[in-house]
């Protein structure tokens, strides 16, 4: 059996993880069109803060593919899948051949149509490591920074590069910070937050043109800057598979063990698409754990091991200048709310089971909570009163703690 | 493999597993100078409430959902112990939004915090355990 995974971040070394979990021997070829070891790519934020370096950075140690029987192709572009065939070709001309492929190619910058963005000279995504060291190399103690979206990949950007520059000011349309992972309240308090750390904000409000290093924005405010960063959002990079014939819908779509419609093609992580089951709903889930455990579920799957993977749900975790915030599922339903000494926790339940929640400040045991979402735990089995004042096992019957703590069969 | 397991029937909630965690984390030979005064940050703790009480740490998952969610490769699971690397860790707390036992422990200085089983610590085996006044913690095959 020859096995070979597209990709080196989360979902392609669960593949790898996956696949010898099950088969021991058989030869693993790894393509990344990047040169570089298997590193974090969310840790960029952090190295550009000097909360990290490049070696502690790295996702796997760097004895990792020998030990796991990888031959790694590194710095080797994929440009095409022949399903027919059965091999992957690289920019170089060479042929890899395949019995099982995993895609786990993730996602790329998403840049809306901005008039004038031609003009600008230092523009740059934040994405991968080459992008880190790209912006970290453009800023200079004097430079103005603009930074257009204020999701997660801009607001952890502007994090990791405060204390690099002068000023920087974060743009977004939607009418608060993280608007797919916060509440208005919870927004409003790391906006807070990081305003206290000299970051300001333009929102509803977006650039309409630029005019060389002048941002003229739709409400006719003007911002000049020196370095932009376009964090406005990501889409998959489906086009090996499109192109192969498979099936896609905005992220490729898979069953639940990871198969894609094109035969021995898996695929996992940001590049497919995902069903979230706090909403029922099938959307990208942009996510690192959502494509480590699909990678894993890929790789036993290809392996001959089929274990579906049928319980991802939406899920974010980050600190913001030391402002801590988790969130899980969704938040549409009925809310409870509780603020505590700056703290803020909105756990959303619906139709007897907690479907989301929302913590910022105390984030402590925040996973019990998650556990009831994931495992769509009816609220009437368990005390709910008891864990909406705090997460925590007791809220549980004597029989399930025996089980969870004592090890005794469910 | 050997795992802790607690038996809530038994625990008198006398915190001594929480001190004797603390104080292996320490290093120190003196029990007085490690935790007289001293805030104590234990990796196993007691629940007590409504006529219960019990002592909950890392149950060391054969399918560690916090290792498998880990953003930096810090977390890792060999040999049934699941570790954290302190220096690799950024304080995502990512891993904390995603165990179901609540058992992985912010902390202020950034890095998680977790039970290792006292491998690395100057108690050799899980302090907890040995500690524990009435066998409601033990450390063994089930």
């Amino acid at each position: 059996m020859r096995y070979v995974i597209i990709g080196n971040s989360a979902a392609a070394i669960g593949g790898v993880e996956g696949i010898r979990r099950v088969d021991a021997a058989s030869p693993i070829a790894l393509i990344s069109a990047e040169p570089h070891h298997t590193y974090s790519r969310p840790l960029i934020s952090y190295l550009l803060w000097g909360k990290t370096d490049e070696e502690r950075m790295l996702y796997r140690p760097r004895d990792y593919y020998e030990k796991m029987g990888v031959t790694p192709l590194l710095g080797c572009t994929a440009t095409k899948i022949d399903p027919a065939k059965q091999i992957v070709r690289l920019a170089d001309g060479r042929d890899v051949p395949y019995d099982k492929l995993l895609v786990a190619t993730g996602s790329r910058p998403f840049v809306p149509p901005m008039a004038g963005l031609d003009q600008v000279e230092k523009k740059f995504s934040f994405l991968t490591l080459d992008d880190a060291h790209a912006l970290a190399a453009a800023l200079t103690p004097l430079s103005r920074v603009l930074i257009v979206g204020a999701g997660l990949i801009g607001t952890k950007c502007a994090e990791g590069i405060r204390h690099l520059c002068r000023s920087l000011t974060i743009v977004d349309m939607a009418p608060r910070i993280l608007p797919a992972v916060l509440d208005e309240e919870a927004a409003a308090l790391v906006q807070r937050r990081m305003e206290a750390h000299g970051i300001a904000f333009r929102l509803s409000d977006s650039v309409a043109r630029f005019e060389k290093n002048l941002a003229h924005l739709q409400s006719g405010a003007e911002i000049p800057f020196d370095v932009l960063v376009l964090a406005v959002g990501v889409r998959p990079r489906t086009e090996l598979v499109e192109a192969a014939g498979g099936k896609v819908e905005r992220g490729i779509v898979t069953d639940a063990c990871q198969r894609t419609s094109l035969p021995n093609v898996y695929a996992a992580g940001d590049c497919t698409r995902s069903h979230d089951i706090s909403t029922g709903a099938d959307k990208i889930l942009a996510i690192l754990p959502n494509a480590y455990l699909q990678g894993e579920t890929a790789g036993r799957s290809m392996a001959g091991e089929d274990v579906p993977f049928d319980k991802a749900i939406p899920m974010n975790a980050g600190g913001f200048f030391g402002l801590h915030v988790v969130s899980a599922g969704d938040l549409n339903g009925e809310s409870d709310i509780v603020r505590q000494g700056g703290s803020y926790k909105r756990l959303v339940r619906r139709d007897g089971r907690l479907v989301g929640f929302l913590l910022v400040g105390d984030v402590s045991r925040a996973g019990i909570y998650t556990a009831l979402i994931r495992e769509q735990t009816p609220l009437s089995s368990i005390d709910y009163e008891l864990i909406r004042e705090k997460p925590q096992l007791a809220a549980f019957s004597r029989a399930e703690r025996a089980h969870m703590l004592g090890g005794v069969q469910a | 493999m050997k795992r802790i397991y607690v038996e809530e029937k038994w625990c008198l909630g006398c915190h001594l597993c929480e001190y004797n965690c603390a104080f292996a984390q320490s290093g120190l030979s003196d029990m007085v100078k490690a935790l007289k005064d001293v805030p104590i940050h234990p990796n196993i703790q007691i629940e007590e409430g409504r006529g219960v009480c019990y002592a909950v740490s890392c149950r060391h998952c054969e399918e560690p959902l916090c290792v498998k969610s880990c953003i930096s490769g810090a977390l890792s699971s060999a040999d049934g112990v699941i570790r954290v690397d302190r220096d690799k860790c950024v304080g995502c707390y990512t891993c904390v939004l995603v165990c179901p036992y609540g058992c992985i422990l912010p902390t202020q200085e950034g890095p998680v915090q977790k039970c290792e089983l006292c491998l690395e610590t100057s108690a050799g085996s899980p302090a907890c355990v040995r500690g524990c006044p009435n066998r409601a913690i033990v450390y063994e095959e089930r």
